[in-house]
Order: C-alpha cells, then structure tokens, then sequence
C-alpha cells in the first residue's frame, strides 16, 4: 500500500519537472532537430544558437530592464503603504475604523486583475497610457499586504511600544526601531510574493503598454512566441522561454526555503 | 480645559493621525477599485459610442444574458472551475499527506511539484503549447509509442478545455500542496494516539481525524483556487485566442475581446460587473455559510 502511492507520487513528480526539462533542452537543441521527431529528451549538437537569435529578434535587455523598474517600483510604494497602513489598524484606534477595514477587505474580493477594462480608464483619464506607471500603479495599495502586516505587527509586544516612548520616540521612530525591525521575516515573504507576482503579471501590461519602452518580459515574450508558429523555430521561442523563467527559477531554487514559507505566510488573512 | 474636553481632542488627533497613516493606500484604493467598480455598474446601465453615451436601463444586461457566446463562456468557466478545484486539491492534499513524511527524496519531489507555482503563466503557456502540438508536440510523441494517431488537442473542441484543465492542474496543485503540509504540521498529535489505541486503519484515521482537521485548510486553498479560475487567462493569449469556436473561451478573456477588440464599452461594463457579483458571492458564500458548517 504504502508502495505503491510513494510509487505513484515518483511517477507524478517526473511528469511535473518533465515540461521544465523539455523546454530547457529544446532551447538548445537545432532547429532541424526538433520535428525530425528523435528521442525529444537528448541534443545530439547542442547550441547557444537560439539564445543568440532571440536576444537579436527581440529586444530582451530593453524588457529586463522594464521588469526589473516595474517589479521594485512596485514592491518599494507598496513597502510603504501597507506599513502605514498596517500600524494604522493594528494599533491606533479611531472613528470608523470597522468600515474602513472592510472597505480594505474589498480589494481582496475585487482584485486589479479582473478589472482590466475600468482600470484602462481610470489610466486613460489620468493620461499615462503607455508607461511604466501605469502598469504599476494599480498595485500600490495592497490590502493582501495589510492584512498580513498588520497581523504581524499585532504580535509585537505592547511594552516594547511603551518603553520607546518612554525614552521620547516619536511614532515614526518606533514604528522605524521596534516594528519593522520586528517584521522582518513577513516583509520578505511578502517581497518574494510581489515580486514573483509581478514578474509574472501579464495581460494587465499588456493592456496599458503599446511600446518598447514600457513592455515588461512576459509581454515582450507573447509577442515573440506568436510571430514564430512553425515548430522549425520552436527552440528560439523556448530559448525566450527560458530567458522569462530562469531568473525566478533559479530565485527558487536557491531560496527555496524562503520562497515556500513565504509562499505559506501568504495563506495567513 | 475639561478632562472630558481633553479625551476629545486627543480622540480627534487620533483620528486624524490614523487617517494620515490610511491615505496613501485608500488613494489608491480608490482609484483602481472602488471608482472603477462604481463606474463600471455606472457605465453598464448606458450605451453608445464614449461621447454620446444614453441611458439604456436593464438593455444591455438582457443583452447579455441572451447572448449564445455570454452563456458559452460563464458555462466553460465553470466547466472549468469544477475540472480544475477539485482535482488539484484533491491531488495537493493527497500530495501532502505522503510527502509529509520524511523520506528519501521527498524535498526532492516537493521542489518537483511546486516549482511551476512561481513560472508565469504566459510561460507556461509557451511550453504547453509545445506538448500539445500535434505530430511532432511533446504528448503525440508519446502517444505514438502506443500506437495512436495524432490529435489536435487545442484545436478540437471536445479535447481544449481537458487539455486546459490538464495544465492549470499541473500549475496550482503543487501551490495548494503547500498549505496542506502547513497544515498537518499543526494537527494535534494526541487524537492520533488516541485513534492508534481504538485500533483505527490508516484510512479511517485519514477520513476521520486527518480530513476534517484540515477542513479550513481546504475552506482557504478551496477560495483561492475558485477565485483563480476567474482570473487567471493568460493561458489563452498563447494558446488558442478562446477557440475553436469559443470552446475554450473564459469569462475574464470575454472582457478583454468585448473590450480591447470590439471596442464595446457598455458590454464590457456589463461583464464586468457580472465578474465582481461573481468574485463578491464566492467569497461571501465561502465566509458566511461554508464557515459556519466547519468545526474549528
């Protein structure tokens, strides 16, 4: 009995790591060499002539760079305003402060995900189509992000609190000293959680950019997967591929420890 | 100044040094979900080119409802809600339980089977697009060694939503798997021993001890996973556009093309606001009725 599940779960996480396999062999793999059909798991003459092809065809570095300025715009505004915010309803009371937090709660339900089209706009109205702003603004407040600060920020001793101001802390000096300090280990989880979340976000960037300038990866690389349909070409669109995933990936397997538990914080509302 | 006096001011200081703290993220709060909630139910009561908008009621809405295309794709949203939920927790926590042991290469298959969590979607798309191609695709190949004809798993509409199914499976159950081991680290250990003393078989002990413990564990994973299969469409970009013939089309992929393609706002309004009355009731039929009935 016990055999056979653990038998069943081997089999089960091969056929899971398979398509991470596949696509990192196929981007190495020559052109010909993929629909001559041929044992799909070997490369007989492996070549970086995919990622060379790629990286003129499109302009990937232009893309890297909008990803990277999206991602930790993101992740740095929304450092901010899910602390202020956090502090705000873990520990000062104050008129309306039921309603507000369930005004809050309403982003968890309403994500800025679903609205694409009201969002497009908001952001037409403001005139920043087709800009980096514009595919990070939606995101600056996080609801998802207060409620696991403001958790954490519970859990932090009264004492602590008092004895800063004790010794004339002003708020934001103990909010500075005693509670980020404290928070250290949720701020990363939430960190790996924005990042990861962003890097991958796709069709609301894909809406608001129209431009080069302003594209992030994944949409740079939808672009460059669809002008490429015959299989001949395929080991170019998985060397793009892979461009997209590996540094998340290899984010993921050096961090793994951090990634999972940050991934189980996440669960905490 | 009174006692009372004083105990106001400082309680109105508060207040406003609370609001201070809340107003950069209520801005934006504001702007990306409560104003564009209220002018999408505005909007979807009007129709019309941007300029000339006109009041139309309850038009468009039966507009909608009556629409062959609007009902195909709230039902292969379901469709694929109920293809997708169950199995991937079913799987995630089945997962969970034998990998929670330690083992041999158990850290091994868990790195396996959670690492397509964090690849985007629009990747995973790519890749998958390369297994179901048909002929030389990654499965027909396969397929081929038992004797079996090509298949145009994308391309037929009896087969595109399976194969949807299939590779949101593969994405999302690896990603609940990591709860469910969160979550059985934290049952109790004591009512084990006391099932191990009644002589219970592991699958009683599985059916009544381990899965209802879990039971909240299931309630979240369970929202997150309904709620994902509203919003994530990525997929569909890359892979088929909602086709063949809008068999694989989902709700949230409708707006963009009502939207982004057509260019008809008051549809896409309407859509919309169908989308957060849907997103609105799960949530609240999560909290409100399924809570209740769980035993924490």
């Amino acid at each position: 009995m016990k055999k056979l599940n653990y038998g069943i779960i081997i089999v089960l996480g091969i056929i899971s790591f398979i398509p991470l396999l596949w696509v990192i062999i196929t981007s190495f793999s020559p052109g010909n060499q993929v629909i001559n059909g041929g044992f799909p798991f070997w490369v007989s003459n492996p070549t970086v002539e995919n990622y060379v092809n790629a990286w003129k065809t499109a302009p990937f570095l232009q893309y890297y760079f909008n990803t990277f300025v999206i991602v930790s715009g993101v992740l740095i505004v929304q450092l901010v305003t899910v602390t202020l915010a956090a502090y705000a309803f873990a520990r000062v009371n104050f008129k309306g402060k039921n309603v507000l937090f369930i005004l809050f709660l309403l982003q968890l339900m309403i994500q800025p995900e679903i609205l694409l089209f009201p969002n497009y706009q908001v952001i037409s109205q403001l005139g920043l189509v087709n800009t980096k702003l514009a595919v990070m603004m939606p995101y600056w407040a996080s609801a998802f992000g207060v409620f696991l600060m403001r958790q954490t920020f519970k859990q932090v001793p009264y004492d602590l609190d008092e004895a800063a101001r004790m010794d004339g802390c002003k708020w934001y000096q103990t909010l500075w000293h005693v509670y980020i300090p404290s928070a250290k280990p949720t701020y990363i989880a939430f960190a790996l959680v924005s990042v990861s979340h962003h890097w991958s976000n796709f069709m609301w960037p894909l809406i608001i950019t129209d431009s080069v300038e302003s594209r992030p990866l994944t949409v740079g690389l939808a672009l460059f997967a669809q002008s490429y349909e015959t299989g001949a070409q395929w080991g170019m669109v998985a060397a793009g591929t892979v461009m997209v995933i590996m540094p998340l990936v290899l984010a993921f397997f050096l961090f793994q420890k951090q990634f999972v538990s940050s991934f189980m914080h996440s669960g905490i509302k | 100044m009174t006692t009372k006096q004083r105990k106001l001011s400082s309680g109105a200081r508060n207040n406003l040094f609370a609001y201070g703290l809340l107003f950069p993220s209520f801005i934006f709060l504001s702007l990306f979900t409560f104003y564009p909630t209220l002018k999408s139910i505005q909007l979807s009561f009007y129709s019309g080119p941007m300029t000339r908008l006109q009041f139309s009621g309850l038009e468009q809405y039966k507009g909608v409802l009556e629409d062959e295309i609007f009902r195909k794709v709230i039902l292969n949203n379901i469709i694929f809600m109920i293809g997708t939920v169950p199995t991937s927790l079913f799987l995630a926590m089945y997962l969970a339980i034998w990998l929670n042991k330690k083992m041999a290469g158990s850290s091994l298959l868990r790195t396996s089977f959670f690492y397509p969590t964090i690849v985007p979607l629009i990747a995973v798309a790519n890749i998958w697009l390369f297994i179901y191609t048909p002929q030389y695709g990654l499965l027909d190949n396969f397929l081929h060694m038992f004797g079996r004809d090509d298949t145009n798993w994308l391309g037929d509409p009896n087969t595109v939503m399976i194969a949807m199914i299939v590779m949101i499976i593969w994405k999302d159950a690896g990603f609940f798997m990591i709860f469910y081991l969160a979550g059985l680290q934290n049952l109790p250990r004591d009512v084990y021993e006391a099932g191990e003393m009644e002589g219970a078989k592991p699958f009683q002990m599985f059916r009544h001890i381990t899965f209802p413990l879990l039971m909240p564990t299931t309630l979240f994973v369970m929202i997150v996973a309904i709620t994902n299969s509203f919003k994530n469409v990525d997929h569909l970009y890359i892979m088929t556009k909602g086709g063949p013939d809008n068999a694989s089309n989902l709700l949230l992929y409708h707006i963009y093309e009502a939207a982004f393609t057509n260019w008809d706002l008051g549809k896409a309004a309407v859509l919309t606001v169908i989308l957060i009355v849907i997103m609105l009731g799960i949530t609240a039929f999560n909290y409100l009725y399924l809570d209740r009935k769980i035993h924490y």
